[in-house]
C-alpha cells in the first residue's frame, strides 16, 4: 500500500480551505444587484387562507416584490413532488396531496410558506413581512399520529389522513410461526422524530440571465442534478439545458439536503420574475420549522422463538408520520428502506410488516441519516435484547445463535445478503468492550449508588443504493446508478467529474486516492469536480452511503476505460501490440522488454496524435462511465454501549462505546472512522437528547437549540471504533459504505444499555434525565436472567 | 432585528439621559438582549451601550465585601483569584454561565437587570445577601427580585456595582437544562456568621427564591444530611418539556445537598 | 446609521452601517470575510466565534457598533506568512472536520481555550470548554484530539 493509495489514511486535501476560512458555501455567494427573500410562514398548523393583504408591506422601504401562491399558480409553477410510488395492500396508489411551493388556499403546518417578500436587504424584507395581514380560517390541528385517522382532513385527496397501508412479507407463514412459538416477545416502540440540523442552514441564490434565457440556482444540495431534473421536468421552471444548479461547499446534509424544497424553487423562479438575483438563507429557527424531519414511527413489534432459542418469526405494525406533505423521497423511507431490514443479521424464516403512512399537520418527514434502516434496527435489536432477557439468555450468545452464517442468504423480506462475518464482528467487539469485566464494573457502580448497564446492537443496513431496475420495480421514479467522467489533460493531470456530491465525506481526497492508485500519479495531479450541472454530466448525488460503492465504482469503470485506451496509445508509441502493453505504477511497459513510457507522456501522445492514425484510434484521453449496482451492499457490525445512570438525577453517562463494523474494503480508514464517530453521536443524540415535540395546536415546541437538545462535546465520550473486512462482491472496489452505520446502530445499543441498568423496559427515546429519573423510581421487574 | 438608534455615552449621567427616550434599553454584554431582539421578541427604539462608561467594570475588596462593577464580564469574575479566595461559590458560578464566548461578553449587571428565571447570578446575589448599587440607591437582594424578568429597577436606573458580603463558606451547584445549558436547577448555599442562606434559580415559577426550611436546617447543622428530610413542594416549580414540577422539586433537594457538600 | 472603525486581521477598516448590524454581518457582508459562519440564532452553535481583543466571542451576538476601536481576529487572520496556525494544522492532522462549517468557530474557540488554559489540556477540560460550539459531523471525537495536539504545539511541542 502506498502512502496515498487505497487503504491509506491520507489527510484530507479539502481541509486547507476549510481551516483557513476559505470554504465557499452558498451564503458566501453574492451576485451583483441581488435582492433578498424572506418567507412569511404560517403560524397556524392547519387553516384556510381567506385573504392576504400586503398593500402596506408592498410600500415598506426597500421592497422589490411580494408573491403569494396565486402568483405561482398563475405562472403554472408545478408543485413539489414525491418521487417514489408506493401501492397499498389493496393495490391502490398512495394518496399524495398537492404541495405548492407557496400555499394555495390552505396551510398545513406551522412554517408552511405563505408569501415571499423580496427586498434590498434581508432585514428590510423581514420588516415588510411583519406588515402583511393574512386572514386565516383556523382548522383543527392534527398532531397525534395515533389519532390522525378520523381527525380533521388535511388533504382532500387523502381520506382518513392516510397516504397508504402497505405491507411486506408472508402474513400466513408468519402467523403460523407465532402460533407454534415457545415464547413470544412483544414491544411497543416509538422512534422519535428528529430534526436534522446540518450546521449550515439551507440557502439559495437564484440568478437569471435574460440574454441567454438561462437560470442558475446556487443551492445547498446533496444532489444538484436531481434538483435540476425535478425543477425542470416537474416544477417547470426552465428546460434542463437552460437551468444550471450549483451546489458548492455544503455544510452537512444527513439527508435533509436531498429534497427539493419550496424556498429554493421560489428563489430561482422569482429571480426570473424580477430579473434580479434573489438570495435566501434560512436562519436556524426556519430550519427547525421547515427542513424535512426524520423518523417518527410508532410500532408494535413481536418476535417468536422456539424452545431452543431459535427465532422463528417477526411481526411488525408501524404507523409512520409523513407530516403535512409528501416530501421528495418520503414514501420510500418507512417502506422499502425499512421493512426489508427487519431480518437484521438473523436467519428468520418468517417476517411480516404492515405500515400505515399517516398525514399530520407537522413538517414533512423524509430521509434522515439511515432513513428507515435505523427504525428497522431499533425494532429488531430491541426485540432481540428483550427476548434474550425474558428467556434468560446472554444477549450476545442469543444473537450469535441466530446469526446468518452462510452466504448468499435470501431473507423473507426482499434482501439477498451477499457476504458477512457477523460472529467475527461480535467476537472482536466483546473483547474491545471488555465484556468479561462488566459484572465487576456493575458492582463498582452499585457501590457508588449508580446503575450500570450494557446494551448490544448487531445492525445491518442495505446501502450502495441501488440497482436501478430493482428499485424501479419497487416504485422509484429514478434509477440509482452513478456517473463519472475522467478527463486526462495533455500533461497528465486528471480531472474527475463525479455525480456524487461531497458535503463532509471527503470525496476530494478518497476519490483522488483511487485515481492516484490506478494511474500511478500523485494526488496533487488529480482534481475532483462535483456539484455543478454545467460541468458534470447527469449524476444522482450523495445519500444512502452510496458514494463509495456506487460513485467510486463509476470512477473505477471509467478509469478502466482510460487505461485501456492509454494502452492502445502506448502501443503505438512503443511500437508494440496493445496486448503486450502492461500498466503498473504509472508506467506502460512492453512485456518482456525494457521499453517503457510514463502515464503523462502517453497522455501527451494521445492529444498530439502524431504516432497513430486518428481514423483508427480517436485522439484524446477522456472516458466516462455509468455504474449501475447489481445488488445492495450490506454493511454490518456489532456496537456495544455501556452506560452509568445517576438515579438521583436521571443523568445517563455513556461510559464506553465500542463499534466493530464491516464496511468491506476501506479506502481511507481515517475518514471511515470519522463517519462512524459522527453517526454514533447522532444516534446517542436520538437515544438520549433529541426529539421534536409539537403541542396539540401544532406549534413546534423544540424550535431552537434552547429546547432541541443537540449532542455537545461533553455529552458523548471518545469512541472505540474498529473494523473487520469481508469484501463486497458486487462492486469492483469491494466497498460496502460507512456513512450511516453509526446512526443506525447506536440508538438500540444505548437504550438496551439503559434498560439493562434500570432492570425494566419502560423508557422511550429520548431518555432525557427527567425521563430516566422517573423510570429509575419504578421497581425493577426482575428479568428471568437475574 | 428591528432597527434602533444607538448611543454609547461616556458617563452614567449621559446614559440616563439617553434612556429618557421612549422604549430605550440599556445594552451591557448583550448576550440575552441581542438574541431576543434578533428573534424580534424585543424591539427597543434606542440602545444605550454602557461600554464607554468609566468605572463600571472591576473587582475589588472593600472591608468584608467583594465589590464587582456592573460591566464586569463573567469571565473576569470566574478568573479572579480575589473572588475565588473570598467567595469560592461566586467564582465557580461565574465559570458556569453560558459558555466561554458568552462569558467574555456577558456582564453581572446585565444578568441582574434581566433577571431571567434560569440565570445563575440571581442565586448568588440572593444567597449571599448582596447589595445592588444603582445610580440612584442601594437595594438589598431580598428586595430586588420581582418575579420573572422583573426587578425593582426603574426605567432610568442603571446598576453600577454589586457588593457581595464575604461568607465563611459558599458553593454553587448547577443542573443544566440539557438543551439550553441554562440552569434547570441552580442552588447557591452561603454560610456566614449571621446564618445560612440557600437560593434556588431555574426551578421556581416566580424566579429565584430562598429555601428557608433548608436554611434553618443548615443553620442547625451545616451538612448535606441535614436537609435530606426537607420536602420541596412541586406547586411553585416550573414545568416544561425538559422536566415537570415534580422532577424540578426533587432536583432542588439533590442539587442543594451537592452544593452543601461542595462548600466544605 | 453609525460609523464604525476597527482593526480586522491587522487591517484598519471602517464603514457606515445600520445600528442593528451584527459583528458577523459586518465581517461577512461588508468585509467579505466569509470564513466566519452563522449556524443558529440563539448564540449556541459557535460557528461565528471570532476574537475581540484576543478573546473568543460570538460575533452573531455582538453589535458591530459595540466593537468600535477593537482588534478583531477572524479565521482568515490566523495563519501567518503562508504557514498554518498550529491549531489549524492540528485539525487537518486529526481529521477534526468534515463539512467544515463549524470549523472556523471551533478553531477560534480552541485557540482561546489554549490562551486561557495552557498547553496541556485533558479530554474532560477540552470537552467542557467546547460547550458553546456545536458540530453535527464529527461526533467531537477527532475535534478533541485536534485541540489537544494544537494546544501542545502552540506551546512549542512537536
Amino acid at each position: 500500500m502506498s502512502a496515498t493509495g487505497l487503504g491509506a489514511s491520507v489527510k484530507r486535501t479539502e481541509d486547507i480551505r476549510f481551516i483557513t476560512g476559505k470554504g465557499r458555501y452558498v451564503d458566501d455567494i453574492n451576485r451583483p444587484g441581488q435582492a433578498h427573500a424572506y418567507f412569511l410562514r404560517s403560524q397556524h398548523a392547519h387553516a384556510t387562507i381567506n385573504a392576504i393583504d400586503f398593500a402596506e408591506a408592498a410600500g415598506s422601504p426597500g421592497v422589490v416584490a411580494i408573491f403569494t401562491g396565486q402568483d405561482i399558480a398563475a405562472d403554472k409553477v408545478g408543485g413539489l413532488i414525491c418521487g417514489w410510488m408506493i401501492h397499498s395492500k389493496d393495490g391502490s396508489p398512495m394518496k399524495a396531496g398537492a404541495h405548492p411551493a407557496l400555499a394555495q388556499g390552505k396551510v398545513r403546518y406551522v412554517g408552511d410558506a405563505v408569501a415571499v417578500v423580496i427586498a434590498d436587504s434581508y432585514a428590510k424584507a423581514r420588516d415588510a413581512a411583519e406588515k402583511i395581514n393574512v386572514d386565516y380560517g383556523v382548522l383543527p390541528a392534527v398532531t397525534d399520529l395515533k389519532k390522525a385517522v378520523g381527525a380533521a382532513n388535511i388533504h382532500e385527496a387523502a381520506p382518513d389522513n392516510t397516504c397508504y397501508n402497505w405491507h411486506l412479507g408472508d402474513k400466513a407463514a408468519t402467523d403460523a410461526a407465532f402460533a407454534k412459538a415457545a415464547h413470544v416477545t412483544k414491544l411497543d416502540l416509538v422512534n422519535n422524530r428528529l430534526i436534522p440540523n446540518a450546521m449550515e442552514p439551507r440557502a439559495a441564490v437564484g440568478d437569471y440571465d435574460s440574454g441567454t434565457d438561462t437560470m442558475t440556482l446556487y443551492t445547498t444540495s446533496q444532489n444538484p442534478h436531481v434538483a435540476r431534473l425535478v425543477l425542470s421536468a416537474f416544477i417547470g421552471l426552465a428546460p434542463e439545458h437552460k437551468l444550471r444548479v450549483v451546489a458548492p461547499d455544503v455544510g452537512g446534509g444527513f439527508g435533509s439536503k436531498i429534497f427539493i424544497y419550496a424556498e429554493e424553487t421560489i428563489c430561482a423562479w422569482a429571480a426570473k420574475k424580477i430579473d434580479r438575483p434573489v438570495k435566501w438563507t434560512a436562519d436556524r429557527s426556519e430550519a427547525f420549522l421547515s427542513d424535512a424531519h426524520g423518523r417518527d414511527h410508532a410500532t408494535h413489534a413481536e418476535l417468536a422463538m422456539d424452545a431452543q432459542g431459535k427465532v422463528t418469526g417477526v411481526r411488525v405494525h408501524t404507523l409512520a408520520n409523513m407530516g403535512s406533505y409528501l416530501s421528495t423521497f418520503a414514501s420510500s423511507v418507512p417502506t422499502y428502506l425499512y421493512a426489508p431490514l427487519l431480518s437484521g443479521q438473523y436467519n428468520i424464516p418468517a417476517i411480516y410488516a404492515e405500515v400505515d403512512a399517516i398525514y399530520t399537520t407537522t413538517a414533512p418527514v423524509d430521509a434522515y441519516r439511515g432513513a428507515g434502516r435505523p427504525e428497522a434496527t431499533f425494532v429488531i435489536e430491541r426485540l432481540m435484547e428483550l427476548a434474550a432477557r425474558e428467556t434468560g439468555r446472554d444477549p450476545a450468545e442469543f444473537r450469535r445463535q441466530n446469526f446468518v452464517t452462510t452466504f448468499p442468504h435470501q431473507t423473507p423480506v426482499i434482501m439477498a445478503y451477499d457476504v458477512g462475518d457477523y460472529a467475527g464482528a461480535l467476537d472482536k467487539a466483546l473483547i474491545h468492550a471488555d465484556y468479561k469485566g462488566v459484572a465487576a464494573r456493575k458492582a463498582a457502580s452499585a457501590a457508588k449508588g449508580k446503575l450500570r448497564g450494557v446494551g448490544f446492537s448487531a445492525f445491518i443496513e442495505a446501502c450502495g443504493i441501488a440497482p436501478s431496475a430493482a428499485v424501479g420495480s419497487l416504485g422509484a421514479g429514478v434509477g440509482l446508478w452513478e456517473s463519472a467522467e475522467v478527463r486526462v489533460n495533455p500533461i497528465g493531470t486528471v480531472e474527475i467529474l463525479t455525480g456524487s456530491h461531497s458535503h463532509g465525506q471527503g470525496h476530494e481526497t478518497t476519490f483522488a486516492q483511487l485515481v492516484s492508485d490506478r494511474l500511478g500519479i500523485p494526488l496533487e495531479n488529480v482534481a475532483i469536480v462535483h456539484g455543478d450541472t454545467d460541468k458534470v454530466q447527469m449524476g444522482m448525488g450523495t445519500y444512502g452511503s452510496r458514494s463509495g460503492a456506487v460513485g467510486m465504482s463509476a470512477i473505477s469503470k471509467a478509469l478502466d476505460k482510460v487505461v485501456a485506451k492509454a494502452k492502445k496509445v502506448a502501443g503505438h508509441v512503443l511500437e508494440a501490440s496493445e496486448h503486450d502493453i502492461e500498466f503498473k505504477d504509472g508506467k506502460f511497459t512492453v512485456k518482456g522488454t525494457d521499453k517503457a513510457i510514463d502515464f503523462g507522456s502517453v497522455a501527451l501522445q494521445a492529444y498530439i496524435a502524431h504516432k497513430f492514425n486518428g481514423q483508427e484510434l480517436e485522439p484524446g484521453l477522456k472516458e466516462s462511465a455509468f455504474w449501475d449496482p447489481t445488488n445492495f451492499t450490506f454493511p454490518a457490525g456489532v456496537h456495544i454501549c455501556e452506560v452509568e445512570i445517576d438515579p438521583e438525577t436521571g443523568i445517563v453517562n455513556v461510559e464506553r462505546y465500542t463499534a466493530v463494523d464491516d464496511f468491506g474494503k476501506l479506502i481511507n480508514p481515517m475518514i471511515v472512522h470519522g463517519q462512524v464517530h459522527g453517526g454514533i453521536a447522532q444516534g446517542i443524540g436520538q437515544a438520549l437528547m433529541e426529539g421534536a415535540q409539537y403541542n396539540s395546536d401544532g406549534q413546534l415546541l423544540t424550535a431552537s437549540y434552547m429546547d432541541y437538545c443537540m449532542p455537545r462535546a461533553d455529552s458523548v465520550p471518545s469512541f472505540n471504533v474498529d473494523t473487520i473486512e469481508t469484501v463486497c462482491p458486487s462492486n469492483p472496489l469491494g466497498i460496502k459504505g460507512c456513512g450511516e452505520a453509526g446512526a443506525i446502530a447506536s440508538p438500540p445499543a444505548v437504550i438496551n444499555a439503559i434498560t439493562d441498568a434500570l432492570g425494566h423496559e419502560d423508557i422511550a427515546m429520548p431518555a432525557t434525565p427527567a425521563a430516566v429519573w422517573k423510570a429509575a423510581q419504578k421497581r425493577p421487574m426482575k428479568h428471568a436472567a437475574e | 432585528m428591528h432597527n434602533f438608534e444607538y448611543a454609547a455615552p461616556a458617563s452614567v449621567a449621559d446614559a440616563v439621559a439617553a434612556l429618557a427616550k421612549p422604549d430605550a434599553k440599556v445594552l451591557a454584554g448583550g448576550q440575552t438582549l441581542l438574541p431576543t431582539m434578533k428573534q424580534r421578541l424585543a424591539a427597543p427604539t434606542q440602545l444605550v451601550d454602557l461600554r464607554k462608561v468609566a468605572g463600571l467594570a472591576g473587582i475589588s475588596r472593600e472591608g468584608d465585601a467583594v465589590v464587582i462593577g456592573a460591566m464586569t464580564r463573567h469571565a473576569d469574575v470566574a478568573a479572579s483569584p480575589l473572588v475565588h479566595d473570598a467567595i469560592k461559590g461566586l467564582g465557580a458560578l461565574a465559570g458556569l454561565i453560558g459558555d466561554p464566548a458568552v462569558r467574555h461578553r456577558g456582564t453581572l449587571g446585565g444578568s441582574l437587570a434581566n433577571n431571567d428565571p434560569a440565570a445563575d447570578y440571581p442565586a448568588a446575589v440572593l444567597a449571599l445577601g448582596a447589595t445592588i448599587v444603582t445610580n440612584k440607591r442601594e437595594i438589598v437582594a431580598d428586595d430586588y427580585f420581582k418575579g420573572l424578568f422583573e426587578t425593582v429597577l426603574g426605567e432610568d436606573e442603571i446598576i453600577t456595582k454589586v457588593k457581595f458580603p464575604i461568607p465563611e463558606k459558599s458553593a454553587y451547584e448547577k443542573f443544566r437544562n440539557p438543551a439550553s445549558r441554562y440552569a434547570m436547577v441552580g442552588v447557591f448555599v452561603a454560610k456566614s456568621k449571621t446564618g445560612v442562606r440557600v437560593a434556588v434559580t431555574g426551578a421556581g415559577s416566580s424566579g429565584v427564591f430562598r429555601q428557608k426550611e433548608m436554611e434553618a436546617a443548615l443553620a442547625a447543622n451545616f451538612a448535606a444530611d441535614a436537609i435530606k428530610g426537607v420536602k420541596i413542594a412541586a406547586a411553585n416549580m416550573i414545568s416544561d418539556l425538559h422536566g415537570d414540577a415534580d422532577y424540578r422539586a426533587h432536583l432542588v433537594g439533590v442539587v442543594a445537598r451537592r452544593a452543601v457538600e461542595a462548600s466544605a | 446609521m453609525v460609523q464604525v472603525s476597527m482593526t480586522v486581521n491587522g487591517k484598519a477598516v471602517s464603514a457606515h452601517v445600520e445600528p442593528r448590524t451584527l459583528l458577523v454581518q459586518f465581517i461577512r457582508e461588508h468585509l467579505r470575510l466569509t470564513g466566519t459562519h452563522v449556524g443558529c440564532d440563539t448564540s449556541q452553535c459557535g460557528a461565528c466565534v471570532v476574537h475581540i481583543d484576543g478573546k473568543a466571542v460570538k460575533s452573531c451576538t455582538t453589535l458591530a457598533a459595540s466593537c468600535e476601536g477593537a482588534q478583531i481576529t477572524t479565521i482568515e487572520g490566523l495563519a501567518h506568512g503562508g504557514k498554518l496556525h498550529p491549531m489549524q494544522q492540528a485539525f487537518q492532522d486529526n481529521h477534526g472536520l468534515q463539512c467544515g462549517y463549524c470549523t472556523p468557530g471551533m478553531i477560534m474557540t480552541a485557540v482561546d481555550m489554549v490562551n486561557r488554559k495552557g498547553h496541556q489540556l485533558d479530554e474532560a477540560t477540552i470537552r467542557h470548554e467546547l460547550e458553546g460550539n456545536i458540530c453535527r459531523c464529527t461526533g467531537y471525537h477527532n475535534i478533541v484530539k485536534s485541540v489537544a495536539q494544537g494546544a501542545r504545539e502552540m506551546g512549542g511541542a512537536k
